[in-house]
């Protein structure tokens, strides 16, 4: 492998670091919205025990590290694949000798690896304090559910990498790129998790691989998955991450017969 | 031994077609309707390794579009290819490690980070070996002045510092065909002029094949032995920039300027029998059109003995207006020349 990916991975975290006070309020509006939705499934749960499989007191735990795990795994590079494409920087690209999506990929890292240790730490220490999230006690769950943060980064970035790729294809994936961004959030399971949806519905959503982003992780450090269900639920991210290789792939050989740099 | 060989080259897009109106924008909607826009017209052309070639043409003539096939950006439509031993756009990775490319209008350096850093970053991405990239930098710097310039941020430097680092940073990893698309653009004189006998040495020194395509033609004066020039997709002349001088102007313009007023038909009389032409500006300034077979000092040697003459000054076309010509007649074939006496009668 190419030694330079590793620095594309350290200048990106570099980067987030010298403009960090920007993210702060990231932290902030992280909280509020474990906020505004462990106070919501309060007033929904009420005096009755369960809803869908989850206690209150595990809908709570779920909240959080969802929205946790989102500050880790979100990234733009859909908007800065788009952003290449149409103002045709991606040309430059082109002449160096280094796969381009592997560098976004890398790039992408290196915001994560800023986003885990400067958001989503600080953001989950405030969230204990704040919110009764009880923590796992067994290992098995604390390590199966980093391994899993780490392929809810890659499917989720290979997911972006797919939509910012669109733009070569469209003259303009802005919607297609808000689209992904709620289906995201919705299928994944941050917002309701998948096993409150209707059957039909659910059933749906467990072939896709958006659950495999936030509802499977979630469900390891719930403790609803345990033992060697980690290794099944792990099993289905690893197949979502070869899935998706293939689309990633094929979209990007094609790109390159249909790549027409825009200005000029 | 060719550097780049290009044969019946063609590349066309497909724009689509906007029809009009409220009406037109909803058949948009169901069916688009696409129009085939041929950008690059099977040209071919060969360049030998060492050779510096400026490429010119209009703005929209297909310039950028044939730099941007021969660096394996675009793959063309149809025809042969072949720069430095590979089909560029097939063996992508290894064939971009011998070219270096700079685009006058876009950056390679990246944005956030330190000059240098993006040159170890760029070190990496082409893998040179930390001592020829020493010793390559070291040169390079050293040749363009950037030691101050090192340690800043890419975000923070001029234009002409900016494109004298993007200059580096396309000639690290020692290429030995490069391409440069506009890269004097919008620059000041002096850094225009620093760029041009950068090239020149280093197409000296290293023999590196040099593409050049530029508006300016003081660049390609400076620098290039051939000259390709491009209309509407099609290679409209291609050779010597003597050659299309000597072509294309024909005649040489010696203007007075005179101590007493004299008329058109004196100076007609000064030189009867010389196929010349006389223009008037007013009775105290002239020009005559000396036709290039013709000696200059000859007609010089007529009219200095009979008039009163206070300033003489020899004009040479320039190759400005030569381009300007050719570009308005759509072909560098010589035009016609006109007889000089009709000329002359005209412009009493």
């Amino acid at each position: 492998m190419n030694s330079a990916f590793i620095d594309f991975m350290r200048i990106r975290f570099l980067t987030m670091l010298a403009y960090r006070v920007n993210y702060y309020s990231g932290i902030l509006i992280y909280t509020l919205n474990i906020g505004v939705y462990y106070f919501t499934w309060q007033a929904i749960y009420g005096s009755s025990g369960e809803i869908g499989g989850f206690t209150a007191a595990q809908m709570t735990t779920y909240v959080a590290v969802s929205w946790m795990a989102r500050a880790f795994y979100f990234n733009n590079l859909d908007r800065e694949i788009a952003a290449d494409i149409r103002d045709g920087s991606i040309a430059i690209q082109f002449i160096r000798p280094i796969n381009y999506v592997m560098v976004k990929m890398m790039q992408g890292l290196g915001e994560g690896i800023f986003r885990f240790l400067l958001l989503m730490i600080p953001g989950m220490i405030i969230a204990i304090l704040l919110f009764p999230v009880e923590l796992p006690t067994a290992p098995s769950a604390w390590i199966g559910f980093l391994v899993m943060l780490f392929f809810s980064f890659i499917i989720n970035s290979q997911i972006n990498v797919i939509t910012g790729l669109a733009a070569f294809f469209v003259e303009n994936n802005e919607g297609m790129m808000r689209m992904k961004r709620v289906v995201v959030d919705l299928f994944s399971g941050l917002i309701i998790p998948i096993s409150l949806y209707p059957d039909w519905l659910s059933t749906i959503m467990k072939v896709l691989p958006f659950q495999a982003i936030t509802y499977l992780p979630g469900s390891v450090f719930t403790g609803r998955v345990e033992g060697t269900g980690i290794w099944n639920v792990l099993g289905i991210q690893v197949l979502w991450f070869v899935l998706l290789l293939i689309p990633m792939v094929l979209i990007w050989r094609q790109a390159r017969k249909r790549l027409f740099v825009q200005g000029g | 031994m060719l550097a780049i060989d290009v044969k019946d080259l063609r590349k066309s897009f497909n724009v689509q077609k906007s029809r009009g109106g409220l009406k037109g924008a909803f058949q948009d909607l169901f069916k688009r309707q696409y129009q085939e826009v041929l950008a690059v017209n099977d040209i071919s052309f060969q360049i030998p390794q060492g050779e510096i070639c400026g490429y010119i043409g209009e703005n929209g003539a297909g310039k950028s579009t044939t730099i941007k096939m021969l660096t394996g950006i675009l793959v063309p439509t149809s025809g042969h290819l072949s720069v430095g031993g590979y089909v560029p756009y097939q063996e992508r990775e290894k064939f971009v490690k011998n070219i270096g490319v700079v685009f006058g209008q876009r950056s390679q350096l990246w944005w956030d980070i330190g000059v240098i850093e993006s040159f170890h970053l760029l070190r990496k991405v082409y893998r040179v070996g930390e001592q020829d990239f020493r010793k390559r930098l070291d040169e390079l710097v050293e040749r363009l002045q950037l030691q101050e310039l090192l340690s800043r941020p890419v975000r923070k430097l001029s234009l002409g510092q900016r494109m004298r680092c993007e200059l580096v940073a396309a000639l690290l990893h020692n290429p030995g065909i490069v391409f440069l698309d506009e890269p004097t653009i919008g620059l000041d004189i002096v850094v225009k002029s620093e760029i041009r006998e950068f090239l020149k040495d280093m197409n000296e020194q290293h023999g590196t094949t040099i593409l050049l395509t530029t508006h300016d033609l003081q660049d390609i004066e400076a620098l290039c032995s051939r000259v390709i020039m491009l209309d509407a997709g099609s290679i409209i002349y291609d050779g010597g920039l003597d050659h299309l001088k000597s072509q294309w102007g024909t005649e040489r313009e010696v203007r007075f300027k005179f101590g007493t007023g004299h008329t058109m038909t004196q100076m007609q009389e000064w030189t009867a029998a010389m196929p010349v032409r006389w223009t008037v500006e007013n009775e105290l300034s002239a020009s005559v059109w000396i036709p290039l077979e013709l000696n200059v000092s000859d007609v010089l040697a007529r009219v200095v003995g009979q008039a009163d003459i206070t300033d003489i000054q020899i004009i040479e076309t320039n190759t400005d207006e030569i381009v300007r010509s050719i570009y308005q007649s759509g072909s560098a074939e010589r035009p016609e020349i006109v007889s000089a006496d009709k000329e002359a009668v005209g412009a009493t």
